[in-house]
């Protein structure tokens, strides 16, 4: 019975639930790269040359010495392979999982120039890390305490990272997030098949169990606290609340049913004990060119949609996810339009059904101009994935003192901003590429300024 | 095609692709196979009186290991057959029924008493093998029992046996070399004194592979306890190299047939060794490692290289390296090279420069107006060849002569002249003109 009514689920047009079994899904939804068996990892590790002066180790933004690690599990030592891994990168683990490593060290890797094939580099790390974060075997001791406290707001990457380090120092921290559960977008916003088994909260476990972290969740900046508030009752605050905001970008005719912000859809994917009870469309478009419109177009995918495209109102070479997403996304099925802009929602009884795009050219400067031709996509459920942005009114700064450019916080080299005690870092912050690895760098190098700014305080 | 057949002390072969003495050619199951995979010929695992001596029944071999578990060094603590004499010999004789025309060759270590010899070198030669030869290599096991390498150490008892066995047999005897000795010259030339017909090298070297690392004894043991091995495999060749370069360059030894053992495994082993004054080569460890097929790249691509070089037969290339190899006091010290990096092959993994910049000269660069760059300073420069052995790249970094104007590093014109250390003048025992 069940099947059959699955399978009569599987054509239908319309928002439902359960297109796929639980188990259909829990097939699509399984590791994005496997894990490197022993042997797999012992081969690829032959492979490093362990170059003088790495440009693997260059182009991390978290220094991690690559050919080092990877020399360790070459012969043998993967708990030192981890170590120095973690040392620079607390999340490593994670990162191996969602770092863009084709664009970062694997892009850098020397191999590339003969055999057009890094060294596997992302997927050695996961295998150091992945055994010492679920063992929990302990690399870091935290120094006597110091008695100093310290603020973080937000439990993501950098805040986390920045906290983690801290702590070793021997400071209190207090992690502040809004969520009930730490960890950020590893946790909220990374696609499902990049973060299985729980490899977020197992990280987050990891990095706690240095001592004197406290989480608060559930706490809501500019509501529950402020900045001022936490600026006079700690010692430093660190402010890494990521990008709250949705872009402002309304399409006409987009308050019908149907048309959904695709962060809160991944939200929602990433909480939910049963994937099969998520309501999906037959017919899915999404409206973006970022990384989280390839997650939400593979996950539709993966969740059952029969067509999924990604419009996106540049050309290919513009789009924010690299040439490798964008494969990504075509291997699982995803189609891509580009140079589609769009023009309004398409709706019958307040219902959407498809989207109308003006077709664009792009102009010496990469802007699109409307080519005046349009074409209709037929649709059952529309995903806006068109970006977010920092909610500076948040922070409720009473003063005004803490300097924001371009929609994001200023900081300098240390991840110090313009106010005396308050450093930033991950998303939030200007100048980065807003990266989970960069996010960990930003809270590292912050939690070294503030250690020593704690220091000669 | 150029013509593989070898004629090695009046034995002639298809190839000079020998099976050595050891636990591939243990019995005629296994020498048939290898004979059928094409190998020129076999000497068979050595005999010895009986009653015949026991292995352990535990780990007799460990290997070490390169990138990717690749086998580059092996070793056994196997002895001579275990297996009774007349069970060999019976299968020797068929075998060389079988096999006419591919040499099989009686390997054998008997203990130093002529009464031995006497009664045993005629009963193994009656199997019709072509030729003997004298195990006085194996380094472990036998040698405690006085045999083996406690033979091939004192060169009065190799010169001894070698005069028995030659005695009492009629066909050819070959004397196998053991390189645990400290010059290997003067076994070779007491197997000459011995009317040997033919030196074989290298047996194996003592080792122990390495620790257990749980349970902190060595690696392997019986029981718990272990012995050193035989060591061989392609890790041995350079020292296998060298000792048959010093035998075919001596004079007093150079006129003794070769044939060339150790780490063998592909037809560019076996160029090493011919080149340098082998007639046939000798292979087990690769054998061990690839089976018996390995012996079809051998032969091909021995063969697309003698015609390469325009060469008929492998007899060309018999020795053709030997003049190249002298003592260091020859060696032209007004001759300069300096590395040369190939800047379209180079894939800018700094291994030189890290090399050179620890541990050598100081003589290559890292960054070149602020980018990337690995270029060579011949001002630095003293051809130390340390560059070209660690880059990953063949042929990337390449030495090239320095043959005019000055030398970057010494501000010295280049001189064409030869001169050695003979006539130089730090050399405090310098050859007076």
């Amino acid at each position: 019975m069940a099947k059959s009514n699955n399978a009569s689920k599987k054509r239908s047009a319309g928002k439902l639930p359960g297109r796929l079994s639980e188990d259909e899904i829990k097939e699509n939804f399984t590791d994005m790269h496997p894990p490197l068996s022993a042997s797999q990892a012992y081969i690829e590790a032959c492979r490093c040359y362990f170059c003088f002066d790495a440009p693997c180790t260059t182009a991390c933004p978290t220094d991690i010495d690559i050919p080092e690690f990877i020399k360790r599990i070459q012969c043998g030592n993967v708990k030192g392979s981890a170590r120095k891994i973690l040392e620079q990168n607390i999340m490593g683990a994670m990162c191996a999982r969602v770092c863009p490593t084709e664009e970062l060290c694997e892009e850098a890797c020397v191999r590339n120039t003969n055999e057009n094939k890094p060294v596997a580099i992302g997927l050695l790390q996961r295998y150091a890390t992945d055994d010492v974060i679920e063992k929990k075997v302990p690399f870091f001791e935290r120094k006597p305490s110091t008695g100093k406290t310290i603020a973080v707001i937000g439990a993501g990457p950098a805040g986390l990272s920045c906290a983690h380090r801290l702590a070793s120092f021997g400071h209190s921290v207090t992690v502040f997030d809004k969520n009930e559960k730490a960890g950020g977008l590893n946790e909220y916003g990374i696609a499902a098949y990049k973060a299985l088994d729980d490899i977020a909260q197992k990280e987050i476990a990891y990095i706690l169990a240095i001592g004197g972290i406290e989480m608060k969740s559930n706490v809501q900046l500019g509501g529950d606290v402020t900045l001022d508030q936490l600026r006079d009752e700690f010692d430093a605050v660190f402010i890494g609340v990521g990008l709250a905001g949705i872009n402002p970008f309304e399409i006409p005719g987009e308050a019908v049913n149907g048309v959904i912000e695709a962060v809160s859809f991944i939200y929602d994917l990433r909480q939910t004990e049963r994937k099969s009870e998520l309501v999906v469309g037959d017919k899915v478009v999404v409206i973006g060119g970022g990384m989280t419109a390839i997650d939400v177009a593979v996950q539709s995918k993966k969740l059952g949609a029969s067509e999924v495209t990604i419009a996106y109102r540049r050309d290919r070479t513009n789009m924010k996810a690299s040439e490798y997403e964008q494969h990504f996304a075509q291997i699982n099925d995803v189609k891509l339009r580009y140079c589609a802009s769009p023009k309004r929602i398409l709706s019958k009884d307040g219902q959407v059904t498809g989207v109308e795009f003006d077709m664009t050219e792009i102009d010496a400067d990469g802007k699109p101009l409307k080519t005046g031709k349009t074409f209709q996509l037929e649709a059952d459920m529309v995903f806006k994935a068109i970006g977010q942005t920092f909610l500076a009114e948040q922070l409720d700064d009473s003063d005004g003192g803490l300097s924001i450019e371009m929609g994001r916080i200023v900081v300098d080299d240390e991840r110090k901003t313009s106010l005396d005690n308050v450093w930033a870092g991950g998303d939030c912050v200007g100048g980065g590429e807003d990266l989970t690895v960069c996010a960990v760098q930003d809270g590292k190098l912050a939690a070294r300024s503030i250690h020593d700014y704690l220091q000669s305080a | 095609m150029a013509n593989l057949e070898t004629n090695f002390i009046g034995v002639t072969s298809p190839n000079p692709f020998w099976i050595a003495s050891g636990p591939p050619s243990d019995k005629d199951y296994n020498v048939n196979r290898a004979f059928e995979a094409g190998w020129g010929g076999v000497v068979w695992k050595t005999l010895g009186e009986d009653p015949h001596i026991v292995n352990v029944n535990g780990p007799r071999y460990a290997v070490l290991h390169g990138n990717d578990r690749q086998v580059i060094g092996f070793n056994n603590i196997e002895l001579i057959t275990d297996r009774p004499l007349q069970t060999n010999l019976k299968e020797m004789t068929q075998i060389k029924r079988d096999w006419p025309e591919r040499p099989l060759v009686a390997s054998v270590m008997l203990p130093m008493n002529e009464a031995s010899w006497a009664k045993y070198v005629p009963m193994i030669e009656d199997t019709g093998a072509d030729a003997f030869e004298l195990n006085f290599g194996c380094p472990h096991g036998m040698s405690e029992r006085g045999m083996g390498a406690a033979v091939g150490q004192v060169p009065e008892y190799v010169q001894m046996a070698a005069e028995w066995c030659k005695k009492h047999a009629s066909i050819p005897v070959i004397v196998k070399l053991t390189p645990n000795i400290t010059d290997i010259l003067h076994p070779a030339k007491a197997a000459k004194a011995g009317g040997a017909d033919a030196v074989s090298l290298i047996n194996t070297i003592n080792s122990i592979m390495h620790v257990d690392y749980d349970s902190l004894t060595m690696y392997p043991t019986t029981d718990g306890m272990g012995t050193h091995g035989g060591y061989c495999g392609e890790a041995v060749k350079p020292i296998a190299l060298n000792m048959v370069a010093e035998i075919a360059r001596t004079p007093d030894t150079h006129d003794i047939p070769i044939s060339g053992i150790g780490g063998v495994t592909n037809w560019r082993d076996a160029v090493d060794f011919i080149a340098l004054g082998a007639t046939t080569v000798q292979v087990c460890t690769a054998a061990m490692v690839y089976g018996f097929k390995v012996v079809e790249g051998l032969i091909d691509g021995l063969n697309n290289f003698l015609d390469e070089k325009g060469m008929a037969s492998v007899h060309d290339l018999v020795g053709k390296a030997v003049p190249s190899v002298t003592d260091w006091k020859y060696l032209n010290l007004n001759y300069i090279e300096k590395a040369y990096i190939d800047q379209d092959l180079c894939i800018k993994c700094g291994k030189c420069h890290i090399a050179c910049e620890d541990t050598s000269h100081q003589a290559i660069t890292h960054t070149v107006d602020g980018e990337r760059k690995f270029v060579v300073k011949d001002e630095e420069c003293v051809g130390c060849n340390l560059c070209v052995g660690v880059c990953p790249i063949e042929n990337c970094i390449t030495m090239k002569p320095l043959t005019e104007d000055v030398d970057p590093r010494t501000g010295q014109e280049v001189n064409l002249e030869h001169a050695d250390w003979r006539t130089h003048p730090n050399n405090p025992l310098k050859e007076q003109e």
